[in-house]
Protein backbone atom coordinates (compact mmCIF):
# COMPACT_ATOMS: atom_id res chain seq x y z
CA UNK A 1 0.00 0.00 0.00
CA UNK A 2 2.82 2.69 0.77
CA UNK A 3 4.68 1.45 -2.79
CA UNK A 4 1.09 2.50 -4.04
CA UNK A 5 1.17 6.06 -2.34
CA UNK A 6 4.95 6.58 -3.36
CA UNK A 7 3.49 5.97 -7.10
CA UNK A 8 0.31 7.94 -6.71
CA UNK A 9 1.53 11.00 -5.05
CA UNK A 10 4.36 10.73 -8.43
CA UNK A 11 1.89 10.37 -10.55
CA UNK A 12 -0.78 13.18 -9.22
CA UNK A 13 2.49 15.46 -9.51
CA UNK A 14 3.56 14.25 -12.55
CA UNK A 15 5.34 17.90 -14.10
CA UNK A 16 7.63 18.11 -11.03
CA UNK A 17 8.15 14.23 -11.30
CA UNK A 18 9.03 14.44 -14.85
CA UNK A 19 11.12 17.62 -14.39
CA UNK A 20 13.13 16.05 -11.29
CA UNK A 21 13.78 13.16 -12.83
CA UNK A 22 14.54 14.60 -16.44
CA UNK A 23 17.35 16.58 -14.08
CA UNK A 24 18.46 13.70 -12.71
CA UNK A 25 18.82 12.04 -16.28
CA UNK A 26 20.51 14.37 -17.23
CA UNK A 27 22.83 14.32 -14.75
CA UNK A 28 23.17 10.73 -15.83
CA UNK A 29 23.63 11.16 -19.73
CA UNK A 30 26.75 13.67 -18.48
CA UNK A 31 28.13 10.98 -17.00
CA UNK A 32 27.66 8.05 -19.61
CA UNK A 33 28.65 10.46 -22.61
CA UNK A 34 31.80 11.35 -20.85
CA UNK A 35 32.65 8.03 -20.01
CA UNK A 36 31.55 6.74 -23.57
CA UNK A 37 33.56 9.40 -25.35
CA UNK A 38 36.67 8.74 -23.31
CA UNK A 39 36.77 5.37 -23.73
CA UNK A 40 35.67 5.77 -27.92
CA UNK A 41 38.47 8.13 -28.10
CA UNK A 42 41.10 5.85 -26.55
CA UNK A 43 39.69 2.59 -28.02
CA UNK A 44 39.31 4.50 -31.61
CA UNK A 45 43.22 6.15 -30.65
CA UNK A 46 44.43 2.24 -29.82
CA UNK A 47 42.57 0.67 -32.83
CA UNK A 48 44.86 3.73 -35.06
CA UNK A 49 48.30 2.44 -33.23
CA UNK A 50 47.09 -0.89 -33.94
CA UNK A 51 46.48 -0.47 -37.77
CA UNK A 52 49.67 0.74 -38.66
CA UNK A 53 51.00 -2.59 -38.34
CA UNK A 54 54.19 -1.73 -36.12
CA UNK A 55 55.27 -4.13 -33.75
CA UNK A 56 57.47 -1.13 -31.56
CA UNK A 57 57.24 2.48 -31.22
CA UNK A 58 60.28 4.68 -30.41
CA UNK A 59 59.19 7.43 -28.30
CA UNK A 60 61.43 10.18 -27.09
CA UNK A 61 62.12 10.29 -23.68
CA UNK A 62 61.04 13.79 -22.66
CA UNK A 63 57.35 12.82 -24.16
CA UNK A 64 56.07 12.64 -21.20
CA UNK A 65 53.21 9.58 -20.70
CA UNK A 66 53.21 7.28 -22.92
CA UNK A 67 49.45 8.97 -24.35
CA UNK A 68 50.03 12.28 -24.89
CA UNK A 69 48.99 15.15 -26.89
CA UNK A 70 51.84 16.99 -27.14
CA UNK A 71 54.40 14.56 -28.11
CA UNK A 72 58.33 15.29 -27.83
CA UNK A 73 60.52 15.70 -30.46
CA UNK A 74 63.47 13.68 -31.87
CA UNK A 75 66.22 13.35 -34.63
CA UNK A 76 64.91 11.48 -37.22
CA UNK A 77 68.53 10.51 -37.87
CA UNK A 78 67.43 7.88 -35.43
CA UNK A 79 65.56 6.28 -38.00
CA UNK A 80 68.58 4.13 -40.16
CA UNK A 81 70.22 3.77 -37.23
CA UNK A 82 67.50 1.48 -36.10
CA UNK A 83 67.08 0.04 -39.18
CA UNK A 84 70.49 -1.81 -39.24
CA UNK A 85 69.91 -3.61 -35.78
CA UNK A 86 68.87 -7.07 -36.25
CA UNK A 87 65.05 -8.29 -36.44
CA UNK A 88 64.36 -4.77 -37.77
CA UNK A 89 62.19 -5.51 -41.06
CA UNK A 90 60.78 -1.92 -41.53
CA UNK A 91 60.76 1.64 -39.64
CA UNK A 92 58.90 4.44 -40.26
CA UNK A 93 59.58 7.89 -38.76
CA UNK A 94 56.30 9.72 -38.25
CA UNK A 95 55.45 13.87 -37.10
CA UNK A 96 52.21 13.71 -35.54
CA UNK A 97 50.54 17.19 -34.99
CA UNK A 98 47.30 18.51 -33.42
CA UNK A 99 45.13 20.56 -36.36
CA UNK A 100 42.15 20.66 -34.01
CA UNK A 101 41.01 19.35 -30.92
CA UNK A 102 41.60 15.56 -30.93
CA UNK A 103 42.55 15.37 -34.58
CA UNK A 104 46.06 14.87 -35.56
CA UNK A 105 47.70 14.88 -38.97
CA UNK A 106 50.53 12.24 -39.21
CA UNK A 107 53.50 13.34 -41.47
CA UNK A 108 55.05 10.29 -42.89
CA UNK A 109 56.77 8.25 -45.95
CA UNK A 110 53.10 7.20 -47.23
CA UNK A 111 54.37 4.26 -49.25
CA UNK A 112 56.39 3.11 -46.18
CA UNK A 113 52.68 3.32 -44.46
CA UNK A 114 50.89 1.28 -47.27
CA UNK A 115 53.66 -1.44 -46.44
CA UNK A 116 53.43 -1.53 -42.74
CA UNK A 117 49.69 -1.90 -42.47
CA UNK A 118 49.39 -4.32 -45.13
CA UNK A 119 47.87 -1.83 -47.46
CA UNK A 120 45.79 1.40 -47.11
CA UNK A 121 42.03 0.75 -47.81
CA UNK A 122 41.33 3.77 -50.23
CA UNK A 123 37.45 4.58 -50.56
CA UNK A 124 37.96 7.25 -53.07
CA UNK A 125 41.18 8.64 -55.30
CA UNK A 126 45.08 7.63 -54.73
CA UNK A 127 47.84 7.85 -52.51
CA UNK A 128 49.22 11.22 -52.29
CA UNK A 129 52.13 11.71 -55.22
CA UNK A 130 52.89 15.31 -54.54
CA UNK A 131 54.32 17.22 -51.24
CA UNK A 132 51.37 19.44 -50.87
CA UNK A 133 48.77 16.00 -50.92
CA UNK A 134 47.14 14.44 -48.31
CA UNK A 135 45.15 11.29 -47.36
CA UNK A 136 41.78 12.27 -45.07
CA UNK A 137 39.70 9.21 -43.24
CA UNK A 138 36.43 8.67 -43.83
CA UNK A 139 35.28 10.12 -40.75
CA UNK A 140 37.02 13.47 -41.19
CA UNK A 141 36.21 13.32 -44.69
CA UNK A 142 32.29 13.23 -43.51
CA UNK A 143 32.58 15.47 -41.25
CA UNK A 144 34.00 18.11 -43.19
CA UNK A 145 32.36 17.46 -46.04
CA UNK A 146 35.33 16.76 -47.99
CA UNK A 147 36.19 14.90 -51.37
CA UNK A 148 39.35 14.07 -53.61
CA UNK A 149 40.32 17.11 -55.10
CA UNK A 150 39.12 19.17 -52.63
CA UNK A 151 41.39 22.12 -51.47
CA UNK A 152 42.00 22.52 -47.53
CA UNK A 153 44.15 25.08 -45.25
CA UNK A 154 45.29 22.86 -42.61
CA UNK A 155 49.14 23.89 -40.75
CA UNK A 156 48.74 27.07 -42.41
CA UNK A 157 49.45 25.95 -46.15
CA UNK A 158 46.75 24.39 -48.40
CA UNK A 159 46.43 20.58 -49.07
CA UNK A 160 44.81 19.03 -52.12
CA UNK A 161 42.90 15.59 -50.93
CA UNK A 162 44.20 13.17 -53.01
CA UNK A 163 41.76 10.43 -51.34
CA UNK A 164 40.12 9.16 -48.81
CA UNK A 165 40.95 6.03 -46.67
CA UNK A 166 39.43 3.46 -44.56
CA UNK A 167 39.80 4.44 -41.16
CA UNK A 168 41.99 3.17 -38.90
CA UNK A 169 45.30 3.93 -39.37
CA UNK A 170 47.59 6.47 -37.66
CA UNK A 171 45.99 9.21 -38.12
CA UNK A 172 42.79 10.78 -39.55
CA UNK A 173 45.00 13.10 -42.18
CA UNK A 174 48.14 11.47 -43.47
CA UNK A 175 50.46 13.45 -45.41
CA UNK A 176 54.34 13.26 -46.84
CA UNK A 177 56.61 13.50 -43.91
CA UNK A 178 58.65 16.26 -45.46
CA UNK A 179 55.85 18.20 -46.19
CA UNK A 180 54.41 18.12 -42.48
CA UNK A 181 58.13 19.05 -41.39
CA UNK A 182 58.26 21.99 -42.96
CA UNK A 183 55.35 23.31 -42.23
CA UNK A 184 56.18 22.65 -38.57
CA UNK A 185 59.74 24.15 -38.34
CA UNK A 186 61.13 21.26 -38.34
CA UNK A 187 63.17 20.07 -41.07
CA UNK A 188 66.73 21.58 -40.53
CA UNK A 189 67.73 19.15 -38.61
CA UNK A 190 64.72 16.97 -39.48
CA UNK A 191 62.99 15.72 -36.82
CA UNK A 192 60.33 13.13 -35.98
CA UNK A 193 57.98 12.49 -32.82
CA UNK A 194 57.63 8.81 -33.19
CA UNK A 195 59.63 5.76 -35.08
CA UNK A 196 57.53 3.27 -36.12
CA UNK A 197 59.19 -0.38 -35.71
CA UNK A 198 58.15 -3.29 -37.56
CA UNK A 199 60.02 -6.91 -36.60
CA UNK A 200 60.92 -9.53 -39.16
CA UNK A 201 59.66 -11.91 -36.09
CA UNK A 202 56.68 -10.16 -34.10
CA UNK A 203 57.01 -13.21 -31.17
CA UNK A 204 61.03 -11.86 -30.70
CA UNK A 205 59.14 -7.93 -29.50
CA UNK A 206 59.83 -8.07 -25.82
CA UNK A 207 63.71 -9.33 -26.52
CA UNK A 208 64.27 -6.30 -29.28
CA UNK A 209 62.02 -3.75 -26.68
CA UNK A 210 65.15 -4.91 -24.13
CA UNK A 211 67.27 -4.60 -27.03
CA UNK A 212 66.45 -1.31 -28.72
CA UNK A 213 65.96 0.45 -25.33
CA UNK A 214 69.64 -0.79 -24.19
CA UNK A 215 71.21 0.07 -27.83
CA UNK A 216 69.41 3.43 -28.14
CA UNK A 217 70.66 4.70 -25.02
CA UNK A 218 68.19 6.33 -23.34
CA UNK A 219 67.99 9.23 -26.35
CA UNK A 220 64.62 7.13 -27.16
CA UNK A 221 61.87 5.15 -25.42
CA UNK A 222 61.34 1.36 -27.44
CA UNK A 223 57.41 0.71 -26.33
CA UNK A 224 55.70 -2.22 -27.67
CA UNK A 225 52.26 -2.55 -29.24
CA UNK A 226 50.72 -4.39 -26.55
CA UNK A 227 52.12 -1.98 -24.03
CA UNK A 228 50.71 0.63 -25.94
CA UNK A 229 47.44 -0.75 -26.32
CA UNK A 230 47.44 -1.70 -22.44
CA UNK A 231 48.35 2.52 -22.54
CA UNK A 232 44.79 3.04 -24.00
CA UNK A 233 42.56 2.85 -20.74
CA UNK A 234 41.25 5.37 -18.19
CA UNK A 235 42.94 3.33 -16.22
CA UNK A 236 46.48 4.75 -16.92
CA UNK A 237 45.06 8.53 -17.48
CA UNK A 238 45.31 9.67 -13.98
CA UNK A 239 44.12 13.21 -15.07
CA UNK A 240 41.22 11.66 -16.86
CA UNK A 241 40.56 9.75 -13.72
CA UNK A 242 40.15 12.73 -12.27
CA UNK A 243 38.13 14.46 -14.20
CA UNK A 244 35.98 11.64 -14.34
CA UNK A 245 35.63 11.60 -10.76
CA UNK A 246 34.70 15.33 -10.70
CA UNK A 247 32.27 14.87 -12.91
CA UNK A 248 30.63 12.13 -10.68
CA UNK A 249 31.16 14.16 -8.25
CA UNK A 250 28.73 16.85 -10.03
CA UNK A 251 26.29 14.50 -10.82
CA UNK A 252 25.99 13.13 -6.83
CA UNK A 253 25.48 16.82 -5.98
CA UNK A 254 23.16 18.17 -8.84
CA UNK A 255 21.24 14.82 -8.16
CA UNK A 256 21.25 15.28 -4.40
CA UNK A 257 19.79 19.08 -5.19
CA UNK A 258 16.94 17.89 -6.99
CA UNK A 259 15.95 15.60 -5.26
CA UNK A 260 16.54 17.64 -2.01
CA UNK A 261 14.56 20.62 -3.37
CA UNK A 262 11.75 17.76 -5.06
CA UNK A 263 11.44 16.65 -1.49
CA UNK A 264 11.53 20.04 0.89
CA UNK A 265 8.79 20.99 -1.73
CA UNK A 266 6.34 17.83 -1.25
CA UNK A 267 7.10 17.60 2.89
CA UNK A 268 5.81 21.49 2.75
CA UNK A 269 3.14 20.93 -0.17
CA UNK A 270 1.57 17.59 1.66
CA UNK A 271 2.42 18.49 5.55
CA UNK A 272 -1.69 18.03 6.13
CA UNK A 273 -0.88 14.56 3.77
CA UNK A 274 2.03 13.63 6.59
CA UNK A 275 -0.57 14.91 9.06
CA UNK A 276 -3.05 12.55 8.22
CA UNK A 277 -0.68 9.33 8.14
CA UNK A 278 0.90 10.13 11.50
CA UNK A 279 -2.65 10.37 12.92
CA UNK A 280 -3.24 6.73 11.30
CA UNK A 281 -0.42 5.79 12.98
CA UNK A 282 2.25 6.21 10.89
CA UNK A 283 5.72 5.68 12.65
CA UNK A 284 8.20 8.15 12.24
CA UNK A 285 10.15 5.54 9.75
CA UNK A 286 7.48 5.10 7.74
CA UNK A 287 7.23 8.62 6.63
CA UNK A 288 10.94 8.49 5.74
CA UNK A 289 10.74 5.25 3.81
CA UNK A 290 7.65 7.15 2.00
CA UNK A 291 9.86 9.88 0.63
CA UNK A 292 13.11 7.45 0.48
CA UNK A 293 10.70 5.05 -1.61
CA UNK A 294 9.71 8.22 -3.49
CA UNK A 295 13.23 9.29 -4.06
CA UNK A 296 14.65 5.95 -5.34
CA UNK A 297 11.48 5.77 -7.83
CA UNK A 298 12.45 9.58 -9.28
CA UNK A 299 16.26 8.38 -9.65
CA UNK A 300 15.02 5.28 -11.33
CA UNK A 301 12.97 7.25 -13.79
CA UNK A 302 15.89 9.79 -13.97
CA UNK A 303 18.44 6.74 -14.79
CA UNK A 304 16.46 5.44 -17.42
CA UNK A 305 16.08 9.05 -19.31
CA UNK A 306 19.69 9.19 -18.54
CA UNK A 307 20.09 6.30 -20.16
CA UNK A 308 18.17 6.83 -23.07
CA UNK A 309 19.76 10.18 -23.16
CA UNK A 310 22.81 8.99 -23.37
CA UNK A 311 22.20 6.44 -26.48
CA UNK A 312 21.28 9.47 -28.16
CA UNK A 313 23.62 11.41 -27.52
CA UNK A 314 26.13 8.79 -28.99
CA UNK A 315 23.77 8.58 -32.11
CA UNK A 316 24.04 12.63 -32.39
CA UNK A 317 27.21 12.57 -31.47
CA UNK A 318 28.32 10.14 -34.17
CA UNK A 319 26.30 11.60 -37.43
CA UNK A 320 28.14 15.24 -36.47
CA UNK A 321 31.45 14.99 -35.31
CA UNK A 322 32.27 11.31 -36.72
CA UNK A 323 36.13 13.00 -37.05
CA UNK A 324 37.06 14.85 -33.82
CA UNK A 325 34.80 12.87 -31.62
CA UNK A 326 34.82 9.35 -31.25
CA UNK A 327 32.27 7.99 -28.49
CA UNK A 328 30.74 4.58 -27.54
CA UNK A 329 27.86 3.30 -25.34
CA UNK A 330 29.41 2.37 -22.04
CA UNK A 331 26.76 -0.45 -20.68
CA UNK A 332 29.22 -1.56 -18.15
CA UNK A 333 28.34 1.84 -16.36
CA UNK A 334 24.59 1.82 -16.53
CA UNK A 335 24.52 0.03 -13.12
CA UNK A 336 27.17 2.46 -11.66
CA UNK A 337 25.38 5.51 -13.09
CA UNK A 338 22.40 4.35 -11.35
CA UNK A 339 24.32 4.07 -8.35
CA UNK A 340 25.43 7.40 -8.73
CA UNK A 341 21.67 8.62 -9.32
CA UNK A 342 20.56 6.42 -6.03
CA UNK A 343 22.98 7.62 -3.65
CA UNK A 344 22.44 11.18 -4.90
CA UNK A 345 18.51 10.90 -4.62
CA UNK A 346 18.53 9.39 -1.11
CA UNK A 347 21.22 11.52 0.45
CA UNK A 348 18.53 14.66 -1.33
CA UNK A 349 15.78 12.46 0.72
CA UNK A 350 17.17 12.74 3.59
CA UNK A 351 16.62 15.70 5.17
CA UNK A 352 13.25 16.58 4.18
CA UNK A 353 12.56 12.84 5.11
CA UNK A 354 13.57 13.75 8.58
CA UNK A 355 11.78 16.99 8.91
CA UNK A 356 8.27 15.48 7.67
CA UNK A 357 9.53 13.13 10.04
CA UNK A 358 9.69 15.21 13.25
CA UNK A 359 6.27 17.21 12.29
CA UNK A 360 3.95 17.49 15.00
CA UNK A 361 0.69 15.66 13.69
CA UNK A 362 -1.34 18.36 15.16
CA UNK A 363 -0.24 21.46 13.80
CA UNK A 364 0.61 18.93 10.30
CA UNK A 365 -3.30 18.34 10.64
CA UNK A 366 -4.33 22.24 10.98
CA UNK A 367 -1.53 23.06 7.96
CA UNK A 368 -3.94 24.96 5.16
CA UNK B 1 -10.26 -4.08 32.83
CA UNK B 2 -13.42 -6.23 32.85
CA UNK B 3 -16.82 -5.07 31.03
CA UNK B 4 -17.97 -2.84 33.70
CA UNK B 5 -15.35 -0.44 33.71
CA UNK B 6 -15.28 2.49 31.42
CA UNK B 7 -13.46 2.21 28.24
CA UNK B 8 -12.09 6.29 28.49
CA UNK B 9 -11.21 7.23 32.27
CA UNK B 10 -9.98 10.55 32.75
CA UNK B 11 -9.10 11.74 35.99
CA UNK B 12 -7.12 15.21 37.12
CA UNK B 13 -6.18 15.42 33.06
CA UNK B 14 -4.33 18.92 32.81
CA UNK B 15 -2.87 20.23 29.34
CA UNK B 16 -0.65 23.29 29.48
CA UNK B 17 0.87 24.91 26.12
CA UNK B 18 3.98 26.47 26.25
CA UNK B 19 4.47 28.09 22.44
CA UNK B 20 4.89 31.42 24.07
CA UNK B 21 6.13 33.59 27.03
CA UNK B 22 2.83 32.78 28.81
CA UNK B 23 2.01 29.29 29.80
CA UNK B 24 -1.28 28.29 27.72
CA UNK B 25 -3.55 26.06 30.17
CA UNK B 26 -6.08 24.42 27.88
CA UNK B 27 -7.02 21.91 30.43
CA UNK B 28 -7.60 22.47 34.07
CA UNK B 29 -8.35 18.75 35.74
CA UNK B 30 -10.82 17.07 33.23
CA UNK B 31 -12.85 14.09 34.90
CA UNK B 32 -14.59 11.98 32.16
CA UNK B 33 -15.79 8.27 32.11
CA UNK B 34 -16.75 6.62 29.16
CA UNK B 35 -18.80 3.23 28.93
CA UNK B 36 -17.99 0.61 26.37
CA UNK B 37 -20.90 1.19 23.26
CA UNK B 38 -21.78 4.77 24.67
CA UNK B 39 -22.22 7.48 22.52
CA UNK B 40 -21.04 10.75 24.16
CA UNK B 41 -21.12 14.03 22.47
CA UNK B 42 -18.70 17.27 23.92
CA UNK B 43 -20.17 20.59 23.55
CA UNK B 44 -18.37 24.02 24.39
CA UNK B 45 -17.67 26.82 23.21
CA UNK B 46 -14.59 27.84 20.95
CA UNK B 47 -11.37 27.81 23.04
CA UNK B 48 -13.00 25.92 25.59
CA UNK B 49 -10.47 23.29 25.36
CA UNK B 50 -12.36 20.25 23.30
CA UNK B 51 -10.05 20.15 20.96
CA UNK B 52 -6.72 19.30 23.44
CA UNK B 53 -9.09 16.85 25.12
CA UNK B 54 -9.78 15.17 21.70
CA UNK B 55 -6.29 15.18 20.79
CA UNK B 56 -4.97 13.63 23.90
CA UNK B 57 -7.63 10.95 24.11
CA UNK B 58 -6.46 10.39 20.35
CA UNK B 59 -2.87 9.74 21.54
CA UNK B 60 -1.80 12.77 19.38
CA UNK B 61 -0.18 14.43 21.94
CA UNK B 62 0.94 14.07 25.69
CA UNK B 63 -1.15 15.45 28.75
CA UNK B 64 0.48 17.20 31.12
CA UNK B 65 -0.80 15.74 33.93
CA UNK B 66 -3.19 13.29 35.30
CA UNK B 67 -4.41 10.15 34.42
CA UNK B 68 -6.04 8.96 30.92
CA UNK B 69 -6.77 5.32 30.21
CA UNK B 70 -8.37 3.81 26.48
CA UNK B 71 -9.53 0.51 26.64
CA UNK B 72 -7.13 -0.98 30.15
CA UNK B 73 -4.15 1.41 28.68
CA UNK B 74 -2.23 4.24 30.84
CA UNK B 75 -1.48 7.07 28.00
CA UNK B 76 0.65 8.80 30.62
CA UNK B 77 3.12 6.04 30.59
CA UNK B 78 2.94 5.94 27.03
CA UNK B 79 5.75 6.96 24.71
CA UNK B 80 5.70 8.58 21.51
CA UNK B 81 6.06 5.09 19.87
CA UNK B 82 3.66 3.81 22.01
CA UNK B 83 0.96 5.79 21.42
CA UNK B 84 1.36 5.47 17.55
CA UNK B 85 1.12 1.98 18.07
CA UNK B 86 -2.06 3.33 19.92
CA UNK B 87 -3.82 4.81 17.40
CA UNK B 88 -3.40 2.34 15.05
CA UNK B 89 -5.36 -0.39 16.76
CA UNK B 90 -7.65 1.70 19.52
CA UNK B 91 -8.13 4.46 17.78
CA UNK B 92 -10.70 5.76 14.91
CA UNK B 93 -10.43 9.18 13.92
CA UNK B 94 -13.02 11.43 11.97
CA UNK B 95 -12.23 14.90 11.21
CA UNK B 96 -13.94 17.89 10.38
CA UNK B 97 -11.99 18.35 6.92
CA UNK B 98 -12.51 14.72 6.42
CA UNK B 99 -8.30 14.49 6.45
CA UNK B 100 -8.65 11.90 3.20
CA UNK B 101 -5.25 11.34 1.08
CA UNK B 102 -6.34 13.06 -1.94
CA UNK B 103 -3.85 10.82 -4.35
CA UNK B 104 -5.75 7.69 -3.22
CA UNK B 105 -8.89 5.89 -4.04
CA UNK B 106 -11.58 6.06 -1.19
CA UNK B 107 -11.24 2.28 -1.36
CA UNK B 108 -6.95 2.93 -1.44
CA UNK B 109 -7.69 5.76 1.81
CA UNK B 110 -9.46 2.61 3.90
CA UNK B 111 -7.35 0.35 3.14
CA UNK B 112 -4.08 2.25 3.96
CA UNK B 113 -5.02 2.73 7.59
CA UNK B 114 -5.52 -1.09 7.31
CA UNK B 115 -2.01 -1.02 6.06
CA UNK B 116 -0.48 0.93 8.62
CA UNK B 117 -1.93 -1.26 11.36
CA UNK B 118 -0.32 -4.04 10.01
CA UNK B 119 -3.69 -6.03 9.23
CA UNK B 120 -4.41 -7.50 5.17
CA UNK B 121 -7.89 -8.38 5.46
CA UNK B 122 -11.17 -6.06 6.25
CA UNK B 123 -13.13 -7.15 9.59
CA UNK B 124 -16.23 -9.41 8.94
CA UNK B 125 -19.68 -7.12 8.18
CA UNK B 126 -17.44 -4.44 7.12
CA UNK B 127 -19.06 -4.87 3.74
CA UNK B 128 -22.15 -4.01 5.02
CA UNK B 129 -21.30 -0.63 7.01
CA UNK B 130 -19.62 -0.10 3.54
CA UNK B 131 -23.55 -0.19 2.34
CA UNK B 132 -24.72 1.40 5.39
CA UNK B 133 -22.38 4.28 4.53
CA UNK B 134 -23.83 4.28 1.19
CA UNK B 135 -20.34 4.48 -0.31
CA UNK B 136 -20.06 0.83 -1.70
CA UNK B 137 -20.41 2.38 -4.92
CA UNK B 138 -18.13 5.00 -4.86
CA UNK B 139 -14.93 3.52 -3.76
CA UNK B 140 -13.09 3.57 -6.91
CA UNK B 141 -13.30 7.75 -7.05
CA UNK B 142 -10.75 9.83 -5.37
CA UNK B 143 -11.37 12.27 -2.93
CA UNK B 144 -12.18 15.52 -5.24
CA UNK B 145 -14.81 13.63 -7.18
CA UNK B 146 -16.59 12.25 -4.21
CA UNK B 147 -19.25 15.29 -2.51
CA UNK B 148 -18.57 16.10 1.28
CA UNK B 149 -21.24 14.15 2.45
CA UNK B 150 -19.40 11.38 0.82
CA UNK B 151 -15.73 12.20 1.73
CA UNK B 152 -16.76 12.19 5.21
CA UNK B 153 -18.68 8.51 5.38
CA UNK B 154 -15.37 7.36 3.00
CA UNK B 155 -13.25 8.81 6.49
CA UNK B 156 -15.77 7.22 8.92
CA UNK B 157 -15.17 3.80 6.70
CA UNK B 158 -11.43 4.21 7.46
CA UNK B 159 -11.70 5.00 11.13
CA UNK B 160 -13.85 1.43 11.71
CA UNK B 161 -11.78 -0.29 9.31
CA UNK B 162 -9.12 -1.31 12.19
CA UNK B 163 -11.98 -1.81 14.59
CA UNK B 164 -10.86 0.76 17.28
CA UNK B 165 -12.16 0.50 20.81
CA UNK B 166 -13.61 4.61 20.21
CA UNK B 167 -14.65 6.68 17.94
CA UNK B 168 -13.36 10.32 18.05
CA UNK B 169 -15.07 12.52 15.72
CA UNK B 170 -13.75 16.30 15.69
CA UNK B 171 -17.06 18.66 14.38
CA UNK B 172 -17.59 15.90 11.69
CA UNK B 173 -20.31 17.82 10.70
CA UNK B 174 -18.70 21.14 10.51
CA UNK B 175 -18.14 21.52 6.37
CA UNK B 176 -21.49 19.68 5.64
CA UNK B 177 -25.13 21.20 4.95
CA UNK B 178 -27.54 20.64 6.92
CA UNK B 179 -28.74 16.93 4.78
CA UNK B 180 -25.43 15.67 4.52
CA UNK B 181 -24.96 16.71 8.54
CA UNK B 182 -28.15 14.92 9.79
CA UNK B 183 -27.11 11.79 7.29
CA UNK B 184 -23.58 11.84 8.79
CA UNK B 185 -25.34 12.03 12.43
CA UNK B 186 -27.94 9.32 11.54
CA UNK B 187 -24.59 6.78 10.47
CA UNK B 188 -22.85 7.50 13.34
CA UNK B 189 -26.12 6.78 15.87
CA UNK B 190 -26.60 3.72 13.27
CA UNK B 191 -23.09 2.51 14.19
CA UNK B 192 -23.11 3.17 17.61
CA UNK B 193 -26.61 0.87 17.71
CA UNK B 194 -25.41 -1.82 15.68
CA UNK B 195 -22.56 -2.64 16.22
CA UNK B 196 -21.68 -0.71 19.74
CA UNK B 197 -19.27 1.27 18.33
CA UNK B 198 -17.92 4.15 21.35
CA UNK B 199 -18.03 7.01 19.93
CA UNK B 200 -17.32 10.34 21.29
CA UNK B 201 -17.98 13.37 19.11
CA UNK B 202 -16.65 16.80 19.49
CA UNK B 203 -19.23 19.14 18.13
CA UNK B 204 -20.54 22.87 19.28
CA UNK B 205 -23.29 22.38 17.58
CA UNK B 206 -26.26 21.50 20.29
CA UNK B 207 -28.45 19.63 17.16
CA UNK B 208 -25.89 17.92 16.69
CA UNK B 209 -24.97 17.11 20.28
CA UNK B 210 -28.54 15.90 20.28
CA UNK B 211 -27.48 12.41 18.51
CA UNK B 212 -25.59 11.37 21.59
CA UNK B 213 -26.90 9.22 24.45
CA UNK B 214 -25.43 11.94 26.46
CA UNK B 215 -23.95 15.05 26.03
CA UNK B 216 -21.11 16.91 28.33
CA UNK B 217 -20.36 20.51 28.15
CA UNK B 218 -16.36 21.95 28.62
CA UNK B 219 -15.78 25.39 29.28
CA UNK B 220 -12.66 27.24 30.46
CA UNK B 221 -10.70 23.77 30.37
CA UNK B 222 -13.34 21.72 32.56
CA UNK B 223 -16.29 19.45 32.20
CA UNK B 224 -19.50 20.69 33.73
Amino acid sequence: MINKLVLENLRHRWIRTLLSALVIGVQVMSILTLIGLSQGLLQESASRQKGTGADIFLKPENGGATISFSAGQTPEAFAPFVARQPHVAQVLPVFSTSVALLTTMSGVDIEGLNKMSGGLHLLEGHLPSSPNEILVDQYYAKQNNLHVGDQIRLLNRPWRVAGVMEGGVLGRIIAPLRSVQAAMASLDPPKVTQILVKLDDPQRTDQEVATLNKVLNGNLRAISMQEILSQFSINNLPELKVFIRVITGLAILVGFLVVFLSMYTAVVERTREIGILKALGAKPRTIIDLLVREALVLSLIGWVIGVVLAIAAKSAITALRPASLHIVNVPAWWPIAAVIAIVGALLGAFYPGMKAARQDAIEALSFE
Amino acid sequence: MNNGSPIIRVRGLQKTYHTSDVPVQALRGVDLDVAKGEFLAVVGPSGSGKSTLFHILGGLAAPTDGEVWIDGEDLRRMSDAERTEMRQRKVGFVFQKYNLLPTLTAKDNIAIAQSLAGKTTQPAGFERILEELGIAHRLTHRPRALSGGEQQRVAIARALVNEPAILLADEPTGNLDTANSEAVLEILRRLNKSIGQTILMITHNPEAAAYADRTVTMRDGRLS
